[in-house]
């Protein structure tokens, strides 16, 4: 298994897309860090980088890859090999040079630049945001022979989470303003892995204003010990848990 | 010109025949062992002197005009039961005592230090521990606290009385003190023509300093930190604010300052630091606010609808969540000249005004104030589009909520 995730580790490497992403993301880093007098909006950029780019990026790309790598993936199959340890290790190999990518281009700069527990954060979630979209395409890609549908399963996620889910979560606001939702809004961001993300992001770097209103609710579930390690919890499940179904689908699929 | 220069020798030599003062030596080594029975004897101008010791003698009445001296801070215990100490006379000095464990009562107030309607009282330099109120001027006249510690422990807003508690008086200083775990830090109502200076307000159970009634009073270079609602200042005319800091007052309704019916006053100079809301106004109206530096705030300023003719010029917003926000379409005061750091526009002709005006307030500043549960979705990237795109072509937000010469660098405060 170690060999398999190394071959492909190196394929990826090879393709030189992740090493542009990564350069892209330290460009980006770099700048934010180096355009604007203070921190914060240098940390608000990269924020945006990771609520916006990096899902995107670890989505697409390791759909397509998964198309492209089927011809290797059938030589693998004939090999004495167990079909749960190939799905894993491309799991594994993607995952990593994404994780990777974000890591030099964007963590460095932030342990630079915010060092601190903001920037930590940051970096966790963002790894962890990688490894959930990177989950989340392996799930889209098995789903459908064809590629192209494949790629649309991914952007419509990608759009699903980083865009429409957060208008329909506003949309329900208001159309709910009028009982007690704020616990129930609690919950509801349990349900995209990009919500939960902001909120733990958000509650370091806008703890003033988190602590006011409603805000305090947030607070007083995410800000502390169990809150956090719930949000933490539900970040692992969401790469768990679509993976998980692929993987399922991918022992029994007729290739 | 002779004549005067024998008066005042006659004066120089013969006075103490005249001015008889005595000190009277309080200890358990000294002639007195009693400070009740030290006040007994004293006459009018004496000095009576506390030494080092542990007092249990109830409620202690100074009820003619002394000083009353403690050396070495000799502790006088109220023992849970009784208030501490009772001024009951004009132009008494009470100095260097430490004083603890006042009674607590609802229908009384007993207090560490207590003034009954008199003037002229100097109370410094005490350290007042747990008591229910600390010091407490009813109805003073030229009064002045300086220099005191005072501190409890109160954990409930019920249980715990207010630190300088000041009612119908006028012309106080109170300066230097050191407050925490009290109630309100500082609270005044209906005190006029008083100044409240350089005293330090931290973690009090609600307010830092609470400010009622109170016209003419001016406070200055306090600092105010972490306080269980920040600072409250209401229904007051002509009241003067400079150069205070208002740190990390945070919660659901903390503030660092809150504003409620307060009108001609001026607000200069002060730091708002990390608090949930800088300011909230509420039925202000001609207010200055000019020089502040509000930093890392939730909210920099909450302009009610309520508020008219209030100028906030020359301020720097920076790092704040949101720089202004206001519950209503109706803008009546005017914003000039300010630094706000979320300021994208630009400067052609390079006098440090921006070219184009500011838009202070957010779409989602409105969004959150009609419905708080919207802070949910702060900084997601839907709610940024449309932010940009309100920005661009206001309307849900006021389009006259505008500074028009916005600064392109932050003001040295």
């Amino acid at each position: 298994m170690y060999r398999i995730i190394k071959i492909i580790f190196f394929d990826i490497l090879k393709n030189k897309i992740v090493l542009a992403y990564t350069l892209i993301l330290a460009l980006l880093s770099w700048s934010s860090f180096g355009l604007e007098d203070n921190a914060a909006k240098g940390l608000l950029t990269i924020l945006n980088v990771i609520l916006f780019t990096v899902p995107l990026v670890s989505i697409l790309f390791a759909t397509i890859y998964l198309y492209n790598s089927s011809e290797f993936i059938e030589l693998l199959l004939s090999q004495p090999i167990k079909r749960k340890k190939i799905w894993l290790s491309l799991f594994i190999g993607l995952s990593l040079s994404m994780v990777l990518a974000f890591f030099i281009g964007a963590g460095i700069p932030l342990l630079i630049n915010a060092p601190g527990i903001v920037g930590i954060m940051m970096i966790i979630v963002g790894c962890l945001i990688s490894v959930i979209f990177v989950s989340l395409a392996f799930l889209s890609s098995i789903l459908t022979r064809d590629k192209a549908k494949g790629i649309g399963i991914a952007i419509m996620n990608w759009l699903y989470f980083a865009l429409l889910f957060d208008g329909m979560v506003l949309f329900l606001l208001y159309q709910l303003s009028d009982y007690p939702i704020e616990k129930a809004m609690v919950a509801v961001t349990a349900l995209s892995p990009i919500d939960l993300a902001r909120i733990q992001i958000l509650l370091h770097l806008d703890v003033s204003a988190m602590l006011g209103y409603t805000g305090a609710i947030f607070k007083d579930f995410f800000g502390t010990t169990t809150g956090l390690i719930m949000s933490f919890l539900f970040l692992c499940f969401w790469f768990f848990f679509p993976f998980y179904i692929s993987l399922n689908k991918f022992k029994s699929k007729d290739l | 010109m002779k004549n005067t220069l024998f008066l005042f020798l006659f004066l120089f030599l013969f006075s103490p025949l005249y001015i008889q003062a005595n000190v009277i030596e309080v200890g358990a080594s000294k002639p007195v062992q009693s400070i009740k029975k030290a006040i007994a004897i004293a006459k009018v101008d004496d000095t009576i002197l506390v030494h080092n010791g542990l007092y249990k003698e109830g409620n202690i009445v100074i009820d003619k005009k002394i000083v009353f001296i403690g050396k070495d801070f000799p502790i006088l215990d109220g023992q849970k039961k009784y208030e501490v100490l009772s001024i009951k006379a004009d132009s008494v000095i009470v100095e260097g005592l430490k004083i603890i464990n006042s009674g607590y009562g609802t229908l009384e107030d007993p207090c560490g230090i207590k003034v009954y309607n008199r003037k002229n009282i100097v109370i410094q330099n005490n350290i007042l521990e747990n008591n229910f109120f600390g010091i407490y001027i009813q109805n003073g006249k030229n009064c002045i606290v300086k220099e005191n510690k005072i501190r409890a422990y109160g954990k409930q807003e019920q249980l715990i009385g207010n630190g300088i508690h000041c009612w119908k008086s006028d012309s106080l200083q109170i300066s230097a003190n050191t407050i925490s775990g009290h109630r309100d830090g500082i609270y005044f109502e209906f005190v006029t023509n008083s100044v409240i200076w350089r005293n330090i307000s931290i973690m009090n159970v609600r307010y830092g300093l609470h400010f009622m009634f109170s016209n003419d009073d001016a406070y200055i270079s306090n600092i105010f930190k972490n306080n269980g609602a920040g600072v409250a200042v209401m229904f007051t005319k002509r009241v003067k604010m400079f150069n205070n800091f208002f740190e990390e007052n945070w919660g659901d309704s903390a503030y660092g300052l809150l504003l409620k019916e307060i009108s001609d006053s001026y607000i200069i100079g002060n730091k708002f630091d990390k608090n949930t809301t800088g300011i909230h106004m509420e039925g202000t109206s001609r207010i200055l606010v000019e020089k502040n530096g509000f930093k890392a705030n939730g909210w920099g300023m909450k302009i009610q609808a309520s508020c008219m003719d209030n100028e906030i010029k020359n301020n720097n917003f920076i790092g704040n969540t949101f720089d202004i926000a206001t519950n209503g379409n109706l803008v009546l005061n005017t914003f000039n000249s300010n630094y706000w750091d979320k300021y994208e526009g630009y400067d052609l002709d390079k006098n440090g005004i921006g070219d184009v005006p500011f838009h202070p307030l957010s779409l989602f500043a409105v969004i959150t104030e009609n419905n708080p549960s919207a802070m949910l979705l702060f900084r997601s990237f839907m709610i940024t589009l449309l932010d940009k795109s309100e920005k661009i072509l206001p309307s849900i937000t006021p389009d006259n909520f505008i500074d028009k010469t916005p600064l392109m660098h932050s003001l040295t405060l």
